[in-house]
């Protein structure tokens, strides 16, 4: 407990690890022991390569899978079932196909008993700041991959949950595309500052984003270093080349390289 | 249509430059497409049948075959005008079979679907019997079933359901299994309890896969109306075959299964067309991945 801050953090991940039980009989490791803490209308990230675990940890969190060890607390609580309590948006869109642009965006609001018409309402209004405006009525099947990444987006904003979980959710875009995304992405969450959790293997990215990163290495996974990211906001594109970024930057990523160095080594030889 | 006289007469859309010379070429483009795919899609089959019914007049002109053996195409639509009377008043008896079958196959075949992909136990429990009661040749039930119902309407209904609703419970089935299982946590985390998950996501996934076992039930409910006919019946296409056959009418009996085949077709573009209607956006996600 005495991890927790005095006012109480909107996330507290203790000691959470996972252990699946594999075919062979033989217990898999997933996670092996993961602490962070998130507060109120913090931005932060958690980076690290394939196969450490943070996806897992992200299905903890949203309540789709049990931990096997530790605890997760939401508001200071520990609530029988974290399903429906906060927001979720997995690396694919998740688009439904056979609804429109408007009637896949409205689909948490729907779930949480909202009518039609108003969640269509409160929709419209949304529409433009998530540059969908015109859209609306459109197959995702019509879209680009940015604009059906903010429709994921939107309908993660507007299930309304105060804590909201993005897997790597630029993770299929171009580096162009991706890098106008962050910087819209910042603009949206400087204006309702809700809590977020990114997931990314992108260092540029979770130094651009966030207040702080949590860094992941290993098999089993396990959180390596926290670092705060005190840069100035709002933040720019421009941020990227100044000599403050590129030595945070270069912090992350040395415990990054050493462990996927001491991965690629135990295969070779 | 209207939009090619514009296009012809510049002077005469001068009040509107910009707007006149922008349409007309759209427009006549669109036409041009409609006509080349008409040209592309539907011209080569209708040619091709020509080609084959020629063949077979001239064949059979040829070599002077008997009208009882094999008749000229031309005898064949001789002998349907003649009999229309007799070939409509039982195509509606077959068509009211193949109507309730139908839709029995798909209630039963819906049902089954959604009851085995509700659990795992009763999958596991019902699917190989599911596959084992196609093994069964339907049509040697259909005496029994006329021992059970008699020679009314029933046994007909019940053959054609029979050998109908499996193409559509098992592509239903398939469907359902075949959404994405990441949408079905998104769901979750939205709080979606179990059926709300299964008629937003699950359902819908499964329409595409539902359409294409319809298509293949529609040829086969045919097929089971003409066999329960067959067993015992006193009316319909199947039974005015047998009789027809009795009497050695050939050309009647050809015209008889071309009106059949035409009922199949029918029933085909009714699925197809109710596809079109009801998940237009299938069709336009394919066609965004055509181009």
């Amino acid at each position: 407990m005495a991890a927790v801050p005095v006012a109480p953090a909107k996330l507290v991940v203790e000691g959470v690890g996972k252990r699946f039980d594999g075919d062979d009989g033989e217990a898999v490791v997933a996670l092996a022991g993961a602490d962070l803490t998130v507060a109120p209308g913090e931005f932060v990230s958690i980076v690290g390569p394939s196969g450490c675990g943070k996806s897992t940890l992200f299905n903890i969190v949203a309540g789709l899978t049990r931990p096997t060890q530790g605890r997760v607390l939401l508001d200071g609580e520990q609530p029988d079932s974290l399903l429906g309590r906060v927001g979720y948006m997995p690396q694919k869109d998740l688009l439904m196909p056979w609804h429109s642009v408007l009637d896949n965006v409205t689909l948490g609001l729907e779930m949480s008993g909202v009518s039609r018409r108003q969640a269509r309402a409160r929709a419209q209004g949304e529409l433009g700041r998530f540059g969908l405006k015109g859209f609306e009525k459109r197959w995702p099947s019509n879209l680009s991959g940015g604009m059906r990444q903010r429709a994921a987006l939107l309908r993660t904003f507007l299930a309304g949950r105060e804590l909201m979980l993005l897997d790597e959710p630029f993770g299929a875009l171009d580096a162009l595309t991706r890098q106008t995304m962050q910087e819209w992405l910042l603009d949206v969450w400087q204006a309702d500052r809700k809590t977020i959790l990114f997931i990314t293997h992108d260092v540029e990215e979770a130094v651009y984003l966030s207040d702080r990163v949590y860094v992941m290495t290993g098999r089993p996974g396990s959180v390596q270093m926290c670092l705060d990211i005190d840069l100035p906001r709002p933040r720019k594109f421009e941020l990227h080349g100044s000599p403050e970024f590129v030595a945070l930057k270069q912090k992350l990523l040395t415990p990054l390289h050493e462990a996927s160095r001491r991965q690629l080594d135990a295969v070779v030889g | 249509m209207s939009a090619l006289p514009d296009q012809r007469q510049p002077a005469a859309a001068g009040e509107q430059p910009p707007a006149g010379l922008a349409d007309p070429p759209q427009v006549a483009g669109r036409g041009g497409a409609r006509g080349r795919w008409i040209a592309a899609h539907v011209l080569p089959p209708l040619l091709f049948a020509l080609a084959v019914l020629a063949i077979w007049q001239l064949g059979v002109r040829l070599a002077d075959t008997e009208e009882s053996t094999l008749p000229a195409p031309t005898q064949i639509f001789s002998a349907m005008w003649e009999i229309r009377d007799l070939l409509l008043d039982n195509a509606w008896v077959t068509i009211q079979e193949i109507a309730i079958g139908y839709l029995l196959a798909i209630v039963l075949g819906v049902g089954l679907a959604v009851l085995l992909s509700s659990s795992l136990l009763a999958e596991r429990a019902m699917y190989p019997w599911l596959v084992v009661s196609q093994m069964v040749p339907i049509p040697a039930i259909a005496p029994i079933l006329v021992i059970w119902t008699g020679f009314d309407m029933r046994p007909k209904v019940i053959v054609i359901a029979l050998v109908s609703f499996f193409p559509i419970a098992v592509n239903t089935i398939d469907g359902i299994k075949s959404t994405e299982p990441e949408l079905l946590n998104l769901l979750k985390t939205l709080g979606a309890g179990r059926w709300k998950r299964f008629w937003t996501a699950q359902l819908p996934s499964a329409l595409p896969f539902l359409f294409s076992g319809l298509k293949i039930a529609a040829a086969l409910a045919v097929i089971g109306a003409v066999f329960g006919e067959w067993v015992g019946a006193d009316a319909g296409l199947g039974y005015l075959i047998l009789t027809l056959n009795n009497q050695v009418a050939t050309s009647e009996m050809f015209a008889t299964i071309i009106v059949l085949a035409a009922i199949g077709i029918a029933l085909f573009g009714l699925v197809q067309l109710a596809e079109r209607l009801l998940l237009p956006w299938y069709h336009a996600a394919r066609k965004g991945s055509d181009s």
